[in-house]
């Protein structure tokens, strides 16, 4: 893992992302498994296509600009979750990603369904040996205007 | 003349609510008791079980159960479909009966669920003390609450959100008076696990667990069993007078899984998977929603209720939201649904769901629903979701004359 400087030149953590779909450097941006059969798109390891069983896949490049198909604000979650935080599900032109809204108010006046959103990675914190993981969400592509 | 149709000859349900000095086996058995006294028959009748428990989906409740009403070497299915795991038992016995491997069979499915607080789904163990990359996503660390939720209350709350996304109308409130409905039916429902009315303004201002849904607009955790016996046509010919009055025809019985849909393994499709089933039902009972006098359906959470609206077609594409504003699913309106109260009041006691709900409608059918009778019913449909998933489709019918 290539260490990272920052403006002063001074070294800054190895990183690693929370998961293997997304991708960092000068412009993060999340990769799907593409079937290269059906086109169907996944964000996991694969077996094979579950839309049409075929066992050839390529890693494509996920729009960073999406719309708020759905979301929930949730208030209950398991032990350990912090609380409350927005799920949501991101069109990013026609290919949907599970994420949750970051960098916005978490209740039903800041956030509102069909919502302009980007991607946006954030710090999970350092490990043991300094490792920073960095995680992702999708925030508001302009400032809210208190929609319902 | 004989024909492949299959019969439900006796059913029950126990009351759903707190049972703290009953065990699985013992409601099981008195949901199963219940089922053969109510058919005339006895165990010894029956050529197969099924039975499901999904918190206990390993230890064989089946034979549990055997061991206490009779051990009678018949082959017993155990299965686990979360929260379709009822409704696969009971299809399971209708499967053997209709393939002719014995005449008549008994399908169970209880749960204890009492105190499990909110079942949330989900899960966060603490990070790991080194980054490391684990499972299908790679993942340094657990991902629910980090990428999304797996919460049930929060999928589910996206769902109905989806929804509103796509054809416009939903709001907090409309979700809200849905809940309003279930909750104001289960006051005619002795069996029900909270069977007092809710005015809006105490379901909106109640705890929220994942907005849009409050805690009322969440199924309620609790303990029951219910049981049905199933017997063959040809078999129905030889009993009593009565036992056959009795009877409720099973004219569609359907299991469906998830077929691959573009946002399904990033937001869980319940949508797709109802909609084939229902299409399947309605094609084998040769009836249409039309002719449907009540519905139950999986209204898990509030928001899931109006979405099955548009998947079982009882309204036209996109009209969910119109379809609930005309009054229709009230208990005195068009298209009653959930008038046992639903998941949210009468409560989900996950395997017996799929079970109690077809034992609703045929107490409809047979006439017997006291309070809460729809009258005339002769036709209805009950529908459970699995997540995961699996959707499973019961049509019943009156028997004629
Ligand atoms: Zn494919």
């Amino acid at each position: 893992m290539k260490r990272p400087m920052n403006a002063e030149g001074i070294k800054l953590s190895d990183q690693i992302t929370l998961v293997d779909y997304l991708e960092l450097g000068d412009d993060p941006h999340l990769v799907a498994n593409e079937c290269r059969a059906c086109g169907a798109k996944f964000f996991d390891r694969r077996n094979a296509c579950a839309s049409c069983g075929k066992t050839e896949f390529h890693r494509v490049r996920v729009a960073s600009g999406g719309e708020v198909r759905a979301f929930t604000i949730v208030s209950f979650a398991a032990p350990g979750v912090p609380v409350p935080f927005v799920a949501a599900l991101v069109d990013c032109d026609g290919t949907s990603v599970r994420a949750n809204l970051i960098n916005v108010e978490a209740d039903p006046d800041h956030v509102s369904l069909g919502m302009k959103v980007r991607l946006a990675t954030y710090s999970l914190g350092e490990d043991s040996n300094g490792t920073e993981a960095i995680g992702f969400g999708f925030e508001p592509q302009e400032a809210h205007d208190n929609g319902k | 003349m004989a024909n492949d149709d299959v019969w439900i000859l006796g059913i029950h349900m126990t009351k759903f609510g707190k049972h703290p000095d009953l065990d699985v086996v013992d409601l099981a058995a008195e949901a199963a008791m219940g089922a053969l006294d109510d058919g005339g028959v006895g165990i010894k009748d029956m050529g197969v079980m099924a039975a499901g428990c999904l918190m206990m989906a390993s230890a064989g409740i089946g034979q549990q159960l055997q061991k206490q009403i009779g051990q009678t070497g018949i082959p017993v299915y155990n299965v686990a479909n979360a929260c379709a795991t009822g409704a696969t038992a009971l299809r399971t016995v209708i499967m053997a009966v209709r393939a002719g491997e014995c005449d008549m069979g008994l399908a169970v499915g209880v749960e204890k669920l009492s105190g499990a607080g909110l079942l949330s789904g989900g899960s966060r163990k603490s990070d790991d003390d080194t980054w490391t990359r684990h499972g299908r996503y790679g993942a340094v660390a657990p991902i629910d609450g980090r990428i999304g939720t797996e919460t049930m209350p929060g999928v589910f709350a996206q769902i109905g959100m989806e929804y509103g996304h796509k054809y416009g109308g939903t709001s907090f409130e409309l979700f809200a008076r849905i809940s309003e409905k279930n909750h104001s039916h289960s006051t005619l429902n002795p069996l029900a696990s909270y069977s007092k009315a809710m005015s809006l303004e105490q379901i909106m201002g109640d705890m929220m667990i994942a907005y849009p849904n409050t805690r009322p607009m969440c199924s309620a955790n609790c303990d029951g069993a219910a049981a049905a016996v199933i017997v063959s046509d040809a078999k129905l010919r030889t009993l009593d007078p009565d036992q056959r009055r009795r009877a409720v025809k099973v004219s569609a019985s359907v299991l469906t899984s998830d077929p691959w849909e573009e946002s399904c393994q990033v937001l869980p499709d319940v949508n797709t998977l109802t909609r084939n089933a229902a299409k399947l039902a309605y094609e084998q009972a040769g009836v249409g929603p039309e002719d449907l006098d009540l519905v139950e359906l999986h209204d898990c959470f509030a928001t899931a209720e109006l979405v099955h609206y548009d998947n079982l077609m009882l309204c036209p594409v996109g009209g969910a939201v119109d379809f609930f504003e005309s009054g229709a699913t009230w208990r005195d309106g068009s298209k009653p649904v959930n008038v046992s109260g639903g998941l949210e009041s009468k409560g989900h006691p996950i395997a017996a769901t799929g079970i109690a709900n077809v034992w609703e409608v045929a107490h409809h059918l047979r006439g017997e629903a006291g309070a809460r009778q729809i009258e005339g019913a002769t036709v209805g449909l009950a529908h459970v979701i699995g997540l995961g998933s699996a959707c499973g489709i019961h049509i019943l019918e009156k028997a004629a004359g």
